[in-house]
């Protein structure tokens, strides 16, 4: 009795923190405010909510079974199929859920300030994303570790597996075009940056043949030389960018850097993987999880002061980054820290497999997602820590500011957001950088937020260092999604295409491999084209075509969840998932009907094809400009169709989940649930363990 | 004391090298000696290069 008293005052305790720390952020309205706050805000936020609303659904909606019998120890064959201690689980999961998007995103939201995008990475974790991880991994799990699109032709019929196939194959491409951009701009003009990022491809094929033939299988002593050699590569990468001659090999502008990473790309996916995928992920998981945990020390140990204000005036839909108001952009940009469909791919994928018992299914769905959600708010942490001056001068692209320095810094002085030539000029020789401004993307202001962070933590003087030490900590993962993303899409692609004709869909049938694999990068390189070449800087029309793919995935994996829900006659707890779903439809529809329909030339696709359409026909663009423009305003047609495309989707598949669930209330036939039999777990753990 | 942190450390280092499937060939030996003692394993090196094709032909990575 005395304990539950005991624990029920610290819940409480832990509850009113984090409710005074969320007032104190929202309410906040001064010069500025200590980001110790922000992450005392999400500690307790995400605690409270894994305690309460986690535990609720896993013993009231899923109704989890602790002694019935995992795929993996039903199954177990060694190898995918394996029993596993739920905290080395929890860790292949997380790996596989974090990557660039938790950072970038935010970087880009915190435009509109700090308050919007914060809200949302919390409310939306913990009410969607996390909800959408742990009943996608519940419902694989208890269908042998069937993928998403698999559950959603069982569930609901063929229409929901093929919406989910194309879905995924469509996001991958955008993904990946969004991501080799934020690379990009990151390296262009930028000697070290550039031969840091360049030096990791030789790195991981280092550490590739020294685990495939020096020491097969010694994955720790192969990271840990590769680990070593990155280092080197970001010091080597300072004295190269001081080397007259040297580091014009390495100073290129955005184009030919975009030609690269698209000949990369297309080099990596039909290289085997040992060579060059596996070592380089080893080394970007183990770099991704140590500064992932270096910039939560650090923060807690400065605890820095935000200097963004709580809103910006970029509420109103005239942000210099990219347009579109607050609702809905503010959901769209920050997607994967708050909801990421990509997610319940993973979830349904390799992590069912690995279950030893199925009360694990709360920590590793639940738990795993909080802690991206944790991630995203160190990164809004990064952004907003900057002077927001020098925040809107790293990431305005040329078209909105100017390509003069003199002119960019005076009109962003003008919003209200101070900053001076001097300033960003000291502030680049300080990074080791010719310039930093029009670095959109989010990489470069989040590097500076780190090395800013990291600085002040562990020593001003090697500011430089550590902001290429988080370029390269951001690049060597995103070429890692780059890669894996083309590897999957390949087969996806072989997939489809071996339907047509049987040879094609052989995997390892050189012609077919070459074939899709060209295809694959050759869609995901044009979308990087035009994103270089745009003058808005690409990340405007891009990331908000990622965020409403994404978003539209995660909706998917939500009517799959809410169908099996109403089927499995659990229609009164169907708004857990029916609940966040709803709310996605309302923010991508009203996205996709902005981002086709409105008049404002930088949030309408179709307004600004006829705006270069008409400035074209009247003559009145300069040569280089007239010969991009045809090109553009194709472009911008396709991300409407696009966008369409996807919208279109979206409705079909809620359609699709609402018909079987009316059916199924009504007693019509629906396909059956496909959930495996009952078997009691043999395992003894089970029975030991609390 | 010592004994203690010597036997946590190896603790530590356990859950490192299952975490980044340092260990994989080890454990994939005892599963064969338990389940399938009758045919004979992959060695170290063909267990590994099966592992990494098997690793990747999924979605691993995500955003």
């Amino acid at each position: 009795m005395n304990n539950k008293i005991f624990s029920a005052s610290i819940w409480i305790a832990v509850a009113l923190l984090g409710a005074s720390a969320l007032c104190g952020i929202a309410l906040n309205r001064g010069e500025s405010i200590n980001a110790l706050w922000f992450i005392t805000a999400a500690l307790c936020v995400h605690a409270v909510a894994y305690r309460f609303y986690a535990a609720w659904i896993a013993a009231r909606v899923l109704i989890i079974d602790p002694t019935r019998a995992t795929p993996a120890e039903r199954m177990n064959n060694g190898r995918d199929f394996i029993p596993t201690n739920r905290w080395i689980v929890f860790g292949h999961h997380f790996a596989a859920i974090a990557g660039p998007g938790p950072l970038v995103g935010p970087t880009l939201a915190a435009q509109f300030g700090y308050l919007p995008g914060t809200l949302w990475i919390l409310i939306g974790a913990v009410l969607g994303g996390c909800v959408q991880d742990m009943v996608t991994l519940f419902f694989s799990m208890r269908r042998n570790g069937r993928s998403l699109g698999q559950m959603a032709r069982d569930e609901l019929g063929a229409i929901g597996g093929v919406a989910a196939l194309i879905a995924t194959l469509l996001i991958m491409i955008i993904l990946i075009a969004v991501l080799g951009l934020v690379v990009v701009n990151a390296m262009k003009h930028s000697p070290w940056a550039t031969s840091t990022v360049a030096a990791t491809i030789p790195i991981a094929m280092i550490v590739g043949l020294y685990m495939r033939n020096i020491r097969p299988g010694r994955v720790l002593e192969g990271s840990l030389l590769g680990v070593i050699l990155l280092l080197l590569a970001v010091a080597g990468g300072g004295w190269l960018d001081n080397q007259p001659g040297l580091r014009e090999l390495f100073n290129h502008p955005g184009l030919t850097l975009a030609w690269a990473v698209i000949a990369y790309g297309f080099a990596a996916a039909i290289l085997p993987v040992w060579l060059l995928l596996a070592p380089r992920d080893y080394l970007s998981t183990f770099v991704k999880l140590g500064t992932v945990i270096l910039l939560a020390l650090a923060i807690v140990w400065m605890q820095p002061t935000v200097k963004m204000p709580a809103f910006t005036q970029f509420i109103d839909g005239s942000g210099p980054i990219f347009g579109g108001k607050l609702f809905p952009f503010v959901f769209i940009t920050i997607a994967c820290g708050a909801i990421s469909g990509f997610h319940a791919l993973i979830a349904s994928g390799t992590t069912p497999k690995l279950l030893s018992n199925e009360r694990d299914i709360r920590m590793i769905g639940y738990g795993g997602m909080a802690l991206e959600s944790f991630v995203a708010i160190m990164a809004m942490i990064a952004a907003t820590v900057l002077d927001p001056g020098v925040f809107f001068a790293i990431n305005s692209p040329a078209g909105v500011v100017g390509n003069e320095a003199a002119a960019a810094v005076a009109k962003i002085s003008s919003w209200g957001f101070p900053v001076t030539v001097e300033q960003m000029s000291l502030l680049a020789q300080q990074m080791g950088e010719a310039t930093l401004f029009a670095r959109t993307g989010g990489a470069p202001s989040l590097a500076v937020g780190m090395a800013s962070i990291f600085g002040s933590a562990f020593g001003q003087g090697m500011l430089a260092l550590w902001y290429h030490f988080a370029i390269m900590f951001e690049a060597i993962f995103i070429l890692t999604t780059l890669d894996a993303g083309t590897r999957v899409g390949r087969f996806m692609l072989q997939d489809m295409l071996g339907n047509i004709w049987q040879p094609l869909g052989r995997t390892s049938w050189y012609p077919s491999v070459l074939l899709t694999s060209g295809l694959i990068v050759a869609a995901w390189g044009y979308f990087l084209y035009i994103g270089v070449i745009d003058p808005n800087g690409g990340v405007n029309i891009l990331w908000p075509l990622f965020g409403i793919s994404n978003q539209i995935l995660a909706a998917i994996a939500l009517c799959v969840a809410t169908g099996i829900l109403v089927k499995s006659d659990k229609l009164k707890h169907a708004w857990i998932t029916g609940l966040p779903l709803t709310w996605l439809v309302i923010i991508t529809s009203s996205a996709a009907w902005e981002k086709i329909t409105s008049p404002d030339v930088r949030i309408g696709f179709l307004a600004a094809a006829n705006d270069l359409a008409g400035k074209l026909a009247s003559g009145v663009l300069p040569p280089e400009k007239a010969a991009s423009a045809p090109t553009l305003i194709f472009n911008q047609r396709l991300d409407a169709a696009l966008t369409m495309f996807f919208a279109c989707l979206l409705w079909l598949i809620v359609l699709d989940m609402l018909r079987i669930c009316a059916r199924h209330l009504s007693g019509k036939p629906v396909p059956p649930l496909s959930e495996a039999p009952h078997h009691v777990t043999q395992l003894e753990e089970a029975w030991q363990r609390d | 004391m010592a004994k203690r942190l010597s036997r946590l450390l190896l603790h530590g280092w356990h859950i490192l090298r299952q975490l980044s499937g340092d260990d994989a060939y080890e454990r994939y030996l005892a599963h064969r000696t338990a389940c399938h003692a009758a045919t004979a394993p992959l060695s170290r090196k063909e267990f590994f290069q099966h592992e990494q094709q098997q690793k990747w032909s999924g979605i691993k990575r995500c955003c």
